[in-house]
């Protein structure tokens, strides 16, 4: 006892992007411009907000239903899963995910989306599930089309989906976005070219036939790294 | 096996208030959290905890979300690394977009945390999202009227003095304010947590 103390793993800044990427222009007024200050882990950050499976609804995990009023939802069926781990390979169980998405058409349904693309009447592009204990979730959607926004001249925004995530701690929040592969857009694209080259593809969907389902929907594969907890040795004097 | 790598952050966007926030944003969707923390059966002092998110131009930032995990009055997490029991019905998160009021502010109706332990300081730990910030931040909001508890604080007090300012909000009645300002002379401070 007492030569240990437990903290989460640390933000890793090869992994992340930086708070100003002037190619992305809005970070320019908005990112922080001074050093963050560090601070150790107390319990205020090795908990979190909990929430289990009787947070969902029944079609929660299904976008291709739950917007639907008269209806089946426009575009190319989808299937999006993957496991939820944290750095240390451990399964994150019970992790909640939150998807928020573009329709087929590349239109949000957002109020501020003036992008002149169609809305899908049943397709609303938000959802929800939690982790199983494997730490795998499952979605069922309809492919995200690209959309162009105003950054640069002709700038478009290669197709992806929002994810939102919370690990076992609120030092392990993750707000992040899936691309899909092949896209020629992501190598044009300042968000996705924000991260550090080397962690680039971790942000890449791979397409799997085993996921496919035949008939119905193509597979996506899309495991997610949060920072975990662990043990570390207390420093003398800490 | 080598340990896997950490997914990198990116924005949250323009465009997250239906997926994200939808019951305060009224869009058709139910949500996890919202701006109204503490229902009838929680204990504790009511508060209001309100501000704006600014940019460098000082200039209200309308499509940011910030995010609240806090401790009951009494400095116990709903989480089960803390083994004190927090009340019940009481989570402790909260998450509210700044598009919905006209001032484009915060707002959480909460309660007053207690001090997690002897010697900490009550606050709100505070995650900020934003179209335009491609990697969360984090900071925290400390109570003007804590003054003795703040003095100590471990976490105020390995911030520059001049700077701890940022973090600790004013009290008016029952409502604390306090913007976070993301540049300028003035800058919230951010943590590396």
């Amino acid at each position: 006892m007492g030569d240990a103390h437990n903290t989460v793993t640390p933000r890793d800044w090869t992994a992340h992007p930086p708070l100003i990427h002037p190619d992305y222009k809005s970070t320019v007024r908005r990112g922080p411009t001074k050093p963050l200050i560090p601070i150790g882990h107390s319990l205020s950050e090795l908990t979190g907000p909990v929430y289990g499976h009787d947070a969902l609804a029944p079609l929660d995990n299904d976008l291709t239903k739950n917007g639907a009023k008269n209806g089946e939802a426009l575009g190319e069926r989808i299937v999006v899963t993957g496991r939820v781990l944290d750095d240390l390979g451990r399964p994150q169980p019970n992790a909640l995910v939150e998807i928020w998405q573009a329709n087929a058409a590349g239109r949000y349904i957002h109020e501020n989306d003036r992008h002149d693309a169609p809305l899908d009447p049943n397709f609303f592009g938000g959802g929800r599930t939690v982790t199983d204990a494997e730490g795998r979730y499952r979605f069922y959607t309809i492919k995200p089309g690209a959309y162009p926004w105003p950054n640069h001249a002709n700038a478009w925004r290669p197709n992806h989906i929002h994810l939102s995530l919370f690990g076992p701690t609120f030092a392990s929040r993750l707000v992040t976005q899936m691309y899909f592969p092949g896209d020629p857009l992501l190598a044009l694209d300042p968000i996705f070219l924000g991260t550090p080259e080397a962690a680039r593809d971790r942000l890449v969907s791979t397409f799997s036939l085993d996921v496919t389902e035949e008939g119905f929907a193509l597979g996506y594969v899309f495991d997610i790294v949060l920072r975990g907890p662990r043990e570390t040795p207390t420093e003398a004097g800490r | 096996m080598s340990a896997p790598k950490q997914t990198p952050s990116q924005t949250v966007g323009p465009y997250f208030a239906y997926g994200l926030t939808a019951r305060q944003y009224n869009y058709p969707h139910t949500s996890i959290a919202d701006g109204s923390m503490a229902g009838e059966d929680v204990e504790g002092e009511r508060i209001r905890v309100e501000g704006r998110v600014l940019d460098g131009d000082g200039m209200p930032i309308p499509d940011a979300m910030i995010e609240i995990w806090q401790a009951d009055s009494q400095g116990r997490f709903a989480h089960p690394a803390d083994p004190r029991n927090s009340n019940a019905g009481f989570t402790g998160f909260g998450r509210f977009g700044t598009g919905t009021d006209p001032k484009n502010r915060f707002i959480f109706d909460t309660i007053k945390p207690g001090s997690v332990t002897s010697g900490e300081a009550p606050n709100l730990n505070v995650i900020v999202f934003m179209r335009g910030l491609l990697t969360h931040v984090y900071t925290r909001i400390y109570f003007a009227d804590e003054d003795a508890a703040n003095a100590v604080d471990p976490v105020l007090s390995s911030v520059p003095e001049d700077r701890r300012g940022t973090l600790v909000a004013a009290r008016h009645g029952n409502t604390y304010r306090l913007d976070i300002r993301m540049q300028g002379d003035d800058e919230t401070v951010f943590f590396d947590v």
